[in-house]
């Protein structure tokens, strides 16, 4: 299978490999949520993962920025290389790493300060900037998530003020404010409306040509239209992984085709 | 006629007119003592009382000196056991959460929240009086300090508590460290909640008398000394209506009118417009 | 801006390590420990300053009769026999009726009603035990005295066993004042732990009832009582424990006699009136130790109280969110 994927990927668009998963597992107490996985994840495309609730797929994507180390009774084994470099390893300096490696949750967080200070918050955290630059940096930051023209005008209105969908785009702001090299979505529109997650699903097209996305959606049309690698996951494992037009079309695995023709429980 | 059904009929109505009668009971005793506290003091509390001090037996005077110490002593009692009492708030919060030692230390701050308030004044009173020499603001300050540290944990956790984790999840996956995420993000969002529950301690501390008695004692005389004896609301009220002067208890009317209004507006205020959003979501 | 500035500026600022988050850990678990060490240090000062007198006289502190400062005589019986007949008192009025005010307030009151009344309650609970007991000194002593005594004396006086409770002059000072004014503080604290309490039965469980065709009565006492059974008990300890250790309220109506007298309408004294009032012209080192040893006997008496309604609390909210998950 590993044979087929290189031969599909060289097919695709041949890039370089950003994250590299290595026999992955995954605990919560005593329960095991991830079982031996085994991923190449490629620089600068969007990798959709999907498959049933409590597949794993959030719990994945939580730990290529080792959102879960903030609760002692959660644990990973295995390798995670970012640039070859073992991101589960001890001495990683966590703080950084999530720096590089940015995530925006299923429901919307802004900060209770004002909006301007959502976007600079990350910033402020590893770069002390003139106050000149700090601001193009939110403004670039902004633009980028297609919130400027909305709210240049009320920046220091607070973040909990805005609809839920430009909340959203807020906390991708955020996320893009302290430059990250790769973007975890973990479900980013499923508590939005249409036109909201329209938007989202065109900005993070935009996106990919400055970073790579990972991103975990319930929604299978959603991953056929914005993905270029697709993830299906059962149990806690990768079942395949294959580019999307592929997987979606003409899947190898059974599992993977009754879930993508919905003949699954 | 169905006898059993008129019974069950009976017994609800009785049963819901004595829940009635159980509050209204209630609420007579709150009408009664607002009622008296007010036609008492009302004419007593004029300007003078807040320029002038303690009187002798028979003299005019006002109670100056009792308001500077209390409010000087309560101040410093939240200066000392606010921050405190957060900062251990946030460890049960954040870093302790779910461990032995956490669910101890709750349990412990829960005591101290209803251990009697004498109790923890004859305690200062051998560990601070005793050993300093003497009755002072500062044992004061240190006893009403006490009594609003378990308070203040008590509501600092469970704002902090309220605050999402996702919230503090996006903080980190920014790369705050967890301390930064909690200055930045967890107490901000937990402000309110916070500054609420320091308030209320505020106004419970101000009607303190029984730790004061071990403590501070009182003072006739306007003093900011708080290495000494202090004069006190509380205390002023408790001597000067055991008095046999009629003008030492008509100052006394005015002192627990002046100290329960404050302490009802504090309530009031933060109660009726200050709310937190309804707890759950 | 060019990104060749912005990294560069990136590196020179370099990043705090860990230092911080080390110290600010530290430091809130210190606070924290703090705060458990706070009840230690309280036992063990106690402790050591009730010695001499606790080497004294040892258990039968508890069981003399005698408090006679001016012949070294010092015994708690009357000192503890008022704390827990006030007490017992209080809870006999408190526990009826801040059950029917929390049941009014959470089943019965129509919702326009349920903000203003459990306003008032907390206002009540806010009011400090001084001004109650100034306020019971004043008024609603000379009130018992001229209108409620008088009567129970003429009416329950003459009848067998209870009626010795009711004799003697009605002076409107005394334990049945005491029990009173620690009654009217405790009810509105017990009532605003109730009222959550009952807030947090199920609805599903409640319509379930009424779906049986039960009358609300009837809903009240076979699902919403039984579901908060073992959280009402641990509400009335909590009471318990705060009468037993109310001081100013009390001070200022019982009498401060130490004497044990069958009828109610005696003067009395509790522990902690006794140390309010007698602390202050306490002298010498037995006097003020033996004041202190009842100070600690209250400390333990109200200790085990509390940690008992705590546990039994603390039951019920794990009982709850274990429902809810």
């Amino acid at each position: 299978m590993i044979q087929m994927n290189v031969k599909k990927a060289v097919q695709e668009a041949p890039t370089r490999t950003k994250l590299k998963v290595e026999n992955l597992g995954f605990y919560y107490d005593n329960f095991q949520a991830l079982h031996d996985i085994n991923l190449e994840l490629a620089e600068n495309r969007v990798t959709a993962f999907i498959g049933a609730s409590g597949c794993g797929k959030s719990t994945l994507l939580r730990t290529f920025n080792r959102i879960y180390s903030l609760y002692p009774e959660q644990r990973a084994t295995g390798q995670i290389l970012l640039d070859g470099e073992n991101i589960l390893d001890k001495k990683q300096d966590i703080n950084r790493l999530r720096a590089k490696v940015g995530i925006v949750f299923q429901k919307p967080t802004p900060f209770p300060m004002s909006i301007f200070d959502n976007v600079a918050y990350g910033v402020r955290l590893y770069e002390k900037l003139p106050r000149g630059i700090l601001e193009e940096r939110v403004e670039e930051a902004l633009r980028k998530a297609a919130l400027w023209d909305e709210v240049k005008d009320i920046l220091k209105q607070s973040g909990t003020q805005l609809s839920g969908g430009q909340q959203q785009r807020l906390c991708i702001a955020r996320a893009l404010a302290v430059e990250p090299d790769v973007l975890l979505l973990d479900e980013p529109t499923s508590a939005l409306d249409p036109i909201s997650t329209l938007r989202i699903e065109e900005l993070i097209d935009d996106l990919k040509e400055r970073l790579t996305i990972l991103i975990v959606t319930h929604n299978m049309q959603q991953a056929a239209r914005i993905s270029d690698d697709t993830v299906f996951m059962h149990q806690g494992r990768v079942v395949e992984k294959a580019p999307t037009n592929i997987l979606f079309t003409n899947p190898e695995n059974k599992q993977t085709e009754d879930y993508i023709t919905g003949r699954y429980g | 006629m169905d006898w059993h059904y008129f019974k069950r009929r009976l017994m609800n109505q009785v049963g819901q007119a004595l829940a009635l009668m159980a509050t209204l009971f209630t609420l007579f005793w709150l009408v009664w003592l607002l009622t008296t506290l007010i036609s008492q003091g009302w004419q007593a509390l004029d300007l003078s009382m807040f320029v002038k001090d303690t009187p002798a037996p028979g003299a005019e005077g006002g109670m100056r000196n009792a308001i500077v110490g209390s409010l000087m002593m309560c101040l410093a009692g939240v200066a000392i056991g606010a921050p405190v009492g957060v900062l251990a708030a946030t460890w049960l919060a954040e870093y302790g959460r779910g461990t032995w030692l956490a669910s101890a230390i709750r349990f412990v701050n829960d005591i101290l929240l209803s251990t009697p308030s004498i109790i923890i004044g004859i305690f200062i009173y051998g560990l601070v009086v005793v050993n300093t020499g003497g009755f002072s603001g500062w044992a004061g300050a240190l006893a009403l300090a006490m009594i609003i540290l378990p308070v203040v944990v008590r509501t600092s956790e469970d704002m902090m508590l309220l605050v999402p984790d996702q919230m503090r999840e996006a903080a980190a996956a920014l790369g705050a460290q967890r301390w930064r995420l909690i200055i930045d993000v967890v107490y901000r969002a937990a402000r309110r909640g916070m500054v609420t529950g320091i308030l209320l301690g505020f106004a419970r501390i101000s009607g303190e008398t029984a730790p004061l008695l071990f403590t501070a004692l009182n003072n006739q005389f306007l003093s900011t000394d708080m290495g000494n004896v202090m004069a006190n609301l509380p205390m002023m009220i408790f001597q000067y209506a055991m008095s046999p002067y009629s003008n030492w208890q008509e100052l006394a009317w005015a002192g627990a009118l002046l100290i329960t209004l404050t302490i009802l507006a504090i309530n009031l205020v933060l109660r009726l417009f200050w709310r937190e959003p309804k707890k759950g979501h | 801006m060019s990104k060749v500035l912005i990294s560069s500026i990136k590196e020179a600022v370099g990043v705090p390590r860990r230092f911080g988050d080390i110290v600010f850990k530290q430091l809130t678990m210190v606070c924290a420990v703090f705060v458990l060490l706070l009840i230690v240090a309280m036992g063990w000062q106690l402790t050591q300053s009730a010695m001499p007198a606790v080497k004294l006289f040892g258990f039968d502190f508890l069981s003399a009769k005698s408090w006679d400062p001016v012949m070294g005589e010092f015994g708690a019986a009357p000192s503890l026999w008022g704390t827990l007949i006030s007490s017992f008192l209080a809870l006999l009025i408190a526990v009826p009726v801040s059950l029917g005010v929390a049941i009014f307030l959470t089943q019965i009151a129509p919702s326009f009603l349920r903000r203003p009344i459990s306003l008032a309650v907390e206002l009540l609970a806010a009011i400090p035990s001084i001004i109650y007991g100034f306020w019971g000194l004043f008024i609603l002593s000379p009130w018992l005295s001229n209108n409620v005594q008088p009567w129970l004396t003429d009416n329950l006086g003459d009848w067998p066993i209870i009626g010795i409770l009711f004799q003697g002059p009605p002076m409107g000072i005394g334990l049945f004042s005491a029990g009173l004014v620690l009654s009217i503080m405790v009810i509105p604290f017990m009532a605003s732990i109730l009222t959550d309490l009952f807030e947090t039965v199920p609805t599903q469980l409640k319509e379930a009832s009424y779906g049986l065709g039960s009358t609300r009565w009837e809903m009240i006492t076979q699902v919403v009582l039984p579901f908060a059974k073992v959280g009402i008990v641990g509400s009335f300890m909590l009471g318990l424990g705060r009468a037993l250790g109310e001081t100013m309220a009390v001070t200022f109506v019982i009498g401060n006699a130490h004497r044990i007298s069958p009828s109610l309408f005696e003067p009395s004294t509790t522990i902690a009136s006794t140390l309010a009032n007698e602390f202050a012209e306490a002298s010498g080192e037995l006097y003020i130790s033996s004041l202190l040893y009842l100070g600690m006997v209250l400390f333990l008496l109200t200790f085990v109280v509390l940690i008992l309604a705590r546990l039994l609390l603390w039951r019920i909210t794990y009982q709850a969110k274990g429902r809810t998950k």
